[in-house]
C-alpha cells in the first residue's frame, strides 16, 4: 500500500502545530470544539424525555444544534447520503452533519428537478436554498444516478464548495483500496482548505477513537433492538441514533452512555408482536410515524436505517496510516447497501443473514419513492425470501408522507396472518408474482 | 447517377445494413451457444472485448431497439409482473424479460452473457449487472472510472470540470489501468485465449480512425444548413459507432459518412433535404423519445426546426467526441488514459453539460435548446432542469423543457408534447419576426 499524502505531508517536513495534533473536533483552529454544548437535554434527567427531546432535535428542520455550533464560529461539513468518513471533517475541527433532507414544504427546490426524482434530493436542496441548512462544504457520492448530479446543482446555486467523493463500486479490484485512500488524501485536502488548518495523522487517530467508540455504543444499541427489543421501539432507537447525525461525537457518545444503561433497565414486558427487520432506509428515511406505526405490530429488531452511521463493523485500527485504516474498514468490515456494488456482497444474501442474525421472522422490504437502486433491490430480496419461505412486506414511502393509515391496515393484516395463521410467503392468494396479497403493498 | 444521388443519404442505408448485420451475428452467437460479452456505450471497454473477438451485446441498444419498434410494452409489463417498479429504467426492464424470453428480440435472438463489463458512469448499469449475476451467474467485471470530483463555476459559464490536480488525474490512470488488466485476465479466463497485444493495438488503431471521422462528422454539423439532424440519424451513427467500434467496417462506414457530409455541405443539402427549409437551429439534450421516435422528429422537423447537435452525441458515443488518440506504442497505458477521458467526458457531458451547451450554442449558433428529461433515466435527466436556467442566463435563447420517457408509452402523450413544442417554434418563429 502506498504512503497516503497525510504521512508524505508529515515526512516532508510541514508537521502540524502540536495545538492542532491533539483533542479531535474544533480544539483548534478556532472553532467551538467538543466542549461545546449542542444537545440541551438533561441526560441525568427522564429517559423518556431525553428521547422526547432528542426526536425534537432529528424533526427540526431549522438544525438548531448546527446553527449553534456555526454561532459559536464553527464549520460545517455537510454529506449526502450514504456513508462519509465523518472522521476527517472531524480531526479538521469541522461539524460533520449528515444531509439527509427532511420534512419541508418544497418552495424553491422542485423547480431545479425534473418530476421523476425522490424527494430527499429536493428537500435537501431546499434547506440549503432557504438558508436553513447551508453547510461550508457540501460532499455527495454517485449512490445513485441522481445523487451524483446533487454536486452540479448545488455548484450552480450555492455559494457554497461541492464535491463528489468517489467511493470504488470495484471493492473487488485489488487496486481499489489505494485508490481510496488516495480519494480521502484528496477530500481531507479539500477540507483542510475550508477548515484552515492542517490535519495530521494524530488528529486522524485521536477522531477515530471517538467514532470507534460511537459506533460500538450504536452497535449496543441495536444489540437491546436484537435481544430486548420490548424495551426500544423502533422509532425511539431512531432517534437516538440521528441525532448524532446533527451534534459532535463526543456529545452523542456522553448521550449514549447516558441512556444505554437505563434502556436496558426498562421494565417493560415482551408483548405478541412480529420480530421484523426494516430494509429500506439506506437513504431516504421513512417519516418517525411510520415507524411509530410499525412499532404498534412489530418489533423491529434490526434495520437499515441510516447505515451510513453504522457502515464500519469493527473498531478501525489506529497504528498505522490512519487514511489508509479508513479505507480499508469501507472495503473490508463494512456492512452493506442498494448502493454498493460488492461481488462479496450479494445483497439478497446479506438480507437473509440479517435476518438470521436477529432471530426476525418476517421483513418490511421498503423503498422510497423514486429510489431505483431501493426499488432494484426490491425485486431480489422478494425472490429470495421467497424462496427461503420468509413472510415479507413491500412497501414505498416518501419522508413528506402524513397518513399512514392504510399502510396500517395493511401491515396489521400481514402481521395477523402471520401471528394467527402462520401465513407466510407463497401463500395461496399471490399476486401474481407467488407472494400473499397482504405482501403487495405498494 | 449524380454525385448526390450516390452520396446523400448512403449513410442511413449504410447504417441500416451495418446495424441488421450486427444484430444477425448476435442471433448466429446465440444459436451456436457461442460466450458473449455484454457492456455498456460509457466505458464499453470494447477494444479489450474485441482484441479477444468475443460478440459484444449493448443491453442499451438492443432495449432501445424494442421501443423503437413498437414492443416494449409487452416486456415491460413482464418485468413489472415479476416485481419491478413502473419507475425504474426501462431499458434495464426490457432487457430483464428478454432474458426470460431466451433472448427474443424483434431484430433477432440475443445470446446469453459469459461476461458483463460495467462501468459507474451510471449506477444503473452496476444494477443491470446484478441482475445477470443472479439469472445465469455471469461474471461481471466493474471498472471505477472516477470523474470530476469538483465542479467549478465559472460565472455565466455555469459548473464545469474543475479539476485542480494533474497528480491526481495520473493517480486515477494508474487505477483504470490496473483495473483493465484485471479484465484483461477475466477474459483469458472466460475464452480460454491468450492475450494478444497487437491484435489490441489493431482494434485500437480502428477506434483512433473511427474517433477522427466522428469528430469531423460532428464540426461538419456546423454549416447551414446541417447536412445530418442530430437527434434522427445521429441516433443511427451512436447505433454504428458502438457496435462497430474498433473495426474495420465501423471505420469505414464513418470515412464514407464523412465524404457525404462534405458534399452535402457544399452542396447545400440540408438534413430536411428538399422538404421543409431549415428555419430553426436547436440543440436536444436528453435521449429520443423512442417510443415515438419518428414522430418525435416530426414535431421539430415540420417547423423546419433541425437539430444541429446533440448531447447524446457527446455522451453516448463512447468518447468518440474528446479530442484524443490512443499511443499505439503503450497500448494499455493509453487504452486507461482513453477510457478515463471518455468516461469523465461523458459523465461532465450528463451532469456539469452548461458550458459545453454555451459553447455549442455559439459555434453551431443554435436559437434554441431542447431538454428532454425522462423518466427512466435519472443519469441523464436530474440535472437537466438546472442546466437549463444555467444556460438561460448566459446565452439569449429560447429553451423547451419537455419530460417523457425512452421506454415507456405510458408516460408519453404525443398531444401533451405537441402542444409544448408548438409553442416553443411560435415563440421562435415571433423572435425571428420581431429580429428581421
Amino acid at each position: 500500500m502506498g504512503t497516503s499524502e497525510t504521512q508524505r505531508r508529515d515526512g516532508d517536513g510541514t508537521e502540524p502545530r502540536a495545538a492542532e495534533t491533539r483533542g479531535g473536533a474544533g480544539s483548534a483552529g478556532g472553532g467551538p470544539g467538543p466542549a461545546l454544548r449542542l444537545l440541551d437535554l438533561p441526560l441525568d434527567g427522564d429517559l423518556d424525555e431525553i428521547v422526547r427531546g432528542c426526536r425534537e432535535l432529528v424533526e427540526d428542520t431549522d438544525f438548531p444544534t448546527v446553527r449553534r455550533w456555526r454561532e459559536a464560529g464553527g464549520k460545517v461539513l455537510g454529506h449526502f447520503q450514504v456513508y462519509f468518513p465523518e472522521e476527517l471533517a472531524h480531526a479538521a475541527g469541522m461539524l460533520p452533519v449528515k444531509v439527509r433532507g427532511g420534512s419541508v414544504e418544497r418552495r424553491e427546490a422542485d423547480s431545479h428537478f425534473g418530476s421523476y426524482i425522490c424527494s430527499v434530493l429536493r428537500t435537501s436542496l431546499e434547506l440549503a436554498l432557504t438558508g436553513r441548512l447551508v453547510p461550508d462544504l457540501f460532499v455527495t457520492h454517485p449512490i445513485c444516478d441522481a445523487a451524483r448530479n446533487l454536486a452540479g446543482i448545488w455548484t450552480r446555486n450555492l455559494d457554497v464548495p461541492a464535491e463528489i467523493l468517489y467511493f470504488p463500486q470495484n471493492p473487488n479490484s485489488a487496486f481499489s483500496a489505494e485508490y481510496l485512500t488516495a480519494e480521502y488524501a484528496r477530500v481531507l485536502s479539500d477540507i483542510e482548505e475550508v477548515a484552515g488548518r492542517r490535519v495530521g495523522e494524530d488528529d486522524l487517530r485521536a477522531s477515530i477513537e471517538v467514532f470507534d467508540e460511537n459506533r460500538r455504543r450504536l452497535r449496543e444499541l441495536y444489540a437491546i433492538k436484537r435481544e430486548t427489543p420490548w424495551k426500544l421501539p423502533v422509532d425511539q432507537a431512531y432517534v437516538l441514533m440521528a441525532v448524532g447525525g446533527l451534534v459532535s461525537r463526543e456529545e452523542h457518545n456522553e448521550l449514549l452512555r447516558a441512556v444505554l444503561p437505563r434502556i436496558r433497565a426498562r421494565d417493560a414486558r415482551p408483548q405478541d408482536r412480529m420480530r421484523v427487520v426494516f430494509e429500506g432506509g439506506f437513504c431516504e428515511q421513512p417519516p418517525l410515524d411510520l415507524l411509530g406505526a410499525i412499532a404498534e405490530f412489530c418489533y423491529v429488531v434490526d434495520d437499515d436505517l441510516l447505515i451510513g452511521l453504522r457502515w464500519i463493523l469493527e473498531d478501525v485500527p489506529t497504528d498505522g496510516d490512519p487514511l489508509e485504516a479508513l479505507a480499508t474498514a469501507y472495503l473490508e468490515s463494512s456492512s452493506y447497501s442498494p448502493v454498493q456494488h460488492d461481488l462479496r456482497k450479494p445483497k439478497e444474501a446479506m438480507l437473509l443473514e440479517r435476518i438470521r442474525a436477529s432471530d426476525a421472522d418476517a421483513a418490511i422490504v421498503a423503498a422510497a419513492k423514486m429510489c431505483e437502486p431501493g426499488l432494484d433491490e426490491q425485486v431480489a430480496y422478494s425472490d429470495a425470501l421467497e424462496e427461503e419461505g420468509i413472510p415479507f412486506f413491500l412497501t414505498e414511502f416518501e419522508e413528506q408522507m402524513r397518513n399512514f393509515n392504510h399502510l396500517q391496515i395493511q401491515l396489521e393484516t400481514f402481521v395477523e396472518n402471520h401471528l394467527l395463521f402462520g401465513d407466510v410467503a407463497g401463500g395461496s392468494e399471490g399476486d401474481g408474482a407467488g407472494r400473499p396479497a397482504t405482501a403487495a403493498a405498494r | 447517377m449524380s454525385t448526390t444521388t450516390e452520396l446523400v443519404g448512403r449513410g442511413a442505408r449504410d447504417g441500416r445494413r451495418l446495424f441488421e448485420g450486427w444484430f444477425d451475428d448476435l442471433t448466429a452467437a446465440a444459436e451456436e451457444g457461442r460466450p458473449a460479452a455484454y457492456t455498456f456505450v460509457m466505458g464499453s471497454l470494447c477494444e479489450v472485448l474485441r482484441s479477444f473477438d468475443m460478440p459484444v451485446v449493448f443491453p442499451e441498444i438492443h432495449s432501445l431497439q424494442m421501443a423503437v419498434r413498437r414492443v416494449a410494452d409487452e416486456y415491460l409489463s413482464e418485468a413489472e409482473d415479476r416485481g419491478f417498479s413502473p419507475d425504474v429504467c426501462g431499458y434495464v426492464k426490457a432487457d430483464y424479460a428478454l432474458q426470460l424470453r431466451g433472448g427474443e428480440h424483434p431484430m433477432g435472438r440475443i445470446p446469453k452473457p459469459s461476461l458483463a463489463v460495467l462501468t459507474n458512469a451510471c449506477n444503473t448499469y452496476l444494477k443491470w449487472g446484478e441482475i445477470w449475476e443472479r439469472l445465469y451467474d455471469t461474471p461481471v467485471m466493474t471498472l471505477d472510472i472516477p470523474g470530476t470530483r469538483r465542479p467549478v463555476r465559472i460565472e455565466g459559464m455555469g459548473p464545469g470540470n474543475g479539476e485542480r490536480d494533474p497528480d491526481g488525474q495520473e493517480r486515477d490512470r494508474r487505477y483504470v489501468e490496473g483495473q483493465i488488466r484485471e479484465l484483461i485476465g477475466k477474459c483469458e479466463e472466460v475464452t480460454g485465449r491468450a492475450f494478444d497485444v497487437d491484435r489490441l493495438r489493431e482494434v485500437m488503431r480502428l477506434t483512433n480512425d473511427m474517433a477522427e471521422s466522428w469528430r469531423d462528422l460532428l464540426a461538419l454539423n456546423r454549416s447551414r444548413p446541417a447536412g445530418f439532424d442530430a437527434m434522427l440519424e445521429g441516433t443511427i451513427y451512436l447505433g454504428v459507432a458502438n457496435v462497430l467500434r474498433g473495426t474495420e467496417e465501423g471505420a469505414a462506414y464513418f470515412r464514407d459518412l464523412v465524404e457525404e457530409m462534405e458534399h452535402r455541405t457544399q452542396a447545400g443539402v440540408g438534413a430536411l433535404g428538399g422538404r421543409t427549409e431549415e428555419r430553426h437551429r436547436l440543440l436536444f439534450v436528453g435521449v429520443p423519445c423512442y417510443p415515438m421516435f419518428r414522430r418525435f422528429y416530426e414535431l421539430f422537423s415540420e417547423w423546419g426546426g433541425v437539430f444541429v447537435s446533440s448531447s447524446y452525441t457527446w455522451f453516448a458515443s463512447g468518447g468518440l467526441d474528446e479530442p484524443f488518440a490512443y499511443d499505439l506504442d503503450r497500448p494499455i497505458e493509453s487504452l486507461a488514459e482513453g477510457v478515463l477521458r471518455s468516461v469523465r467526458h461523458a459523465t461532465d457531458s450528463l451532469m456539469f453539460q452548461d458550458r459545453a451547451l454555451i459553447r455549442a450554442v455559439d459555434e453551431f449558433e443554435a436559437d434554441g435548446v431542447v431538454y428532454h428529461p425522462i423518466k427512466s433515466c435519472r443519469t441523464v435527466s436530474t440535472g437537466l432542469a438546472a442546466s437549463r436556467r444555467a444556460v438561460l442566463d448566459a446565452r439569449d435563447v429560447l429553451c423547451l423543457y419537455i419530460e417523457s420517457d425512452m421506454m415507456d408509452r405510458r408516460v408519453v402523450s404525443e398531444a401533451q408534447l405537441k402542444n409544448r413544442i408548438d409553442a416553443f417554434f411560435e415563440g421562435l418563429e415571433s423572435r425571428k419576426r420581431r429580429s428581421a
